[in-house]
């Protein structure tokens, strides 16, 4: 009789069990020491930095935020970004969830040290903002080339 | 002889069923008006030809895959973000005229705007004065 609600139940178990094993799989694979300008996960915007030989790369994940409204700057190694979303409030609705980032933003992300700050430039792209900062040539690997 | 062997050895690691990549929940807004539900999801880098949004009977699914424009050989200091796969589905109800969605994305924004049949908004009523 109750079968179909045990079943049900079972399955949801199931999902917490999959995403806390998820989770664990997530900040498990995180061993060095967090930095000291990071912000909370779930902080607005989230940040992905990636690096190569030449250059480093911040993604900053900011949808629905006019670029151009951003303020970007970099001092030695220490990108900030700052800026506002404001999200429109209709008057005449009822609101069931509201989960979307609204108010003001800034973050701070320490890059390499070897970058240049007077190389930096930025474009943003279906609400993804690509920060690429070159790096010091004597950083990169060079070949040795063998006589 | 004894011995079995294996026709085909696979490492565990390489079983992975689809269901436990790690998928990323698009944060939502979901609003409700006399026209209808609009529901607003933030998912950066996802492309008009990459997002993908289904309606089955009751079930809105929407999902999207994000680009972006990584150089060749980059390695990840810091990530907040570790998958570039967006998927979240809702149940909606039979009032919503969900063959009539109105979809729109913008700067990684996705607005949807699903109407209910008009013969189920409310009506008001007006009071004569005899």
């Amino acid at each position: 009789m109750f079968g179909s609600f045990t079943q049900f139940e079972n399955s949801l178990f199931d999902d917490f069990r999959r995403m806390e094993r998820e989770m664990d799989d997530l900040f498990g694979r995180w061993p060095w020491p967090i930095g000291i300008r990071s912000a909370a996960r779930g902080s607005f915007p989230p940040v992905n930095v990636g690096a190569t030989p030449g250059e480093v790369d911040v993604y900053l994940f900011t949808p629905g935020v006019d670029p151009k409204t951003l303020d970007i700057s970099i001092q030695q190694n220490v990108l900030s970004v700052s800026g506002e979303r404001r999200l429109p409030i209709n008057e005449n609705a009822n609101y069931y969830r509201q989960e979307r980032f609204d108010g003001e933003f800034r973050r701070a992300i320490t890059l390499p040290e070897d970058v240049d700050p007077d190389r930096v430039e930025a474009r943003s792209e279906n609400g993804i903002l690509h920060i690429k900062v070159q790096r010091r040539e004597a950083a990169k690997p060079r070949q040795i080339e063998v006589k | 002889m004894t011995d079995t062997q294996d026709v085909a050895t696979r490492p565990s690691s390489d079983v992975q069923r689809p269901e436990q990549q790690v998928v990323l929940n698009p944060p939502v807004d979901i609003c409700e008006d006399t026209e209808g539900i609009t529901l607003m999801a933030d998912m950066p880098g996802v492309s008009k030809d990459k997002l993908n949004i289904e309606v089955d009977k009751n079930t809105l699914l929407i999902e999207g895959d994000a680009h972006f424009d990584m150089p060749e050989g980059i390695q990840a200091l810091y990530a907040d973000i570790r998958s570039t796969r967006y998927r979240r589905i809702f149940s909606l109800s039979p009032e919503l005229e969900s063959n009539n969605i109105d979809a729109t994305l913008k700067d990684g924004v996705l607005t949807l705007k699903i109407p209910k049949r008009a013969e189920l908004r409310p009506r008001k009523i007006e009071v004569r004065a005899d």
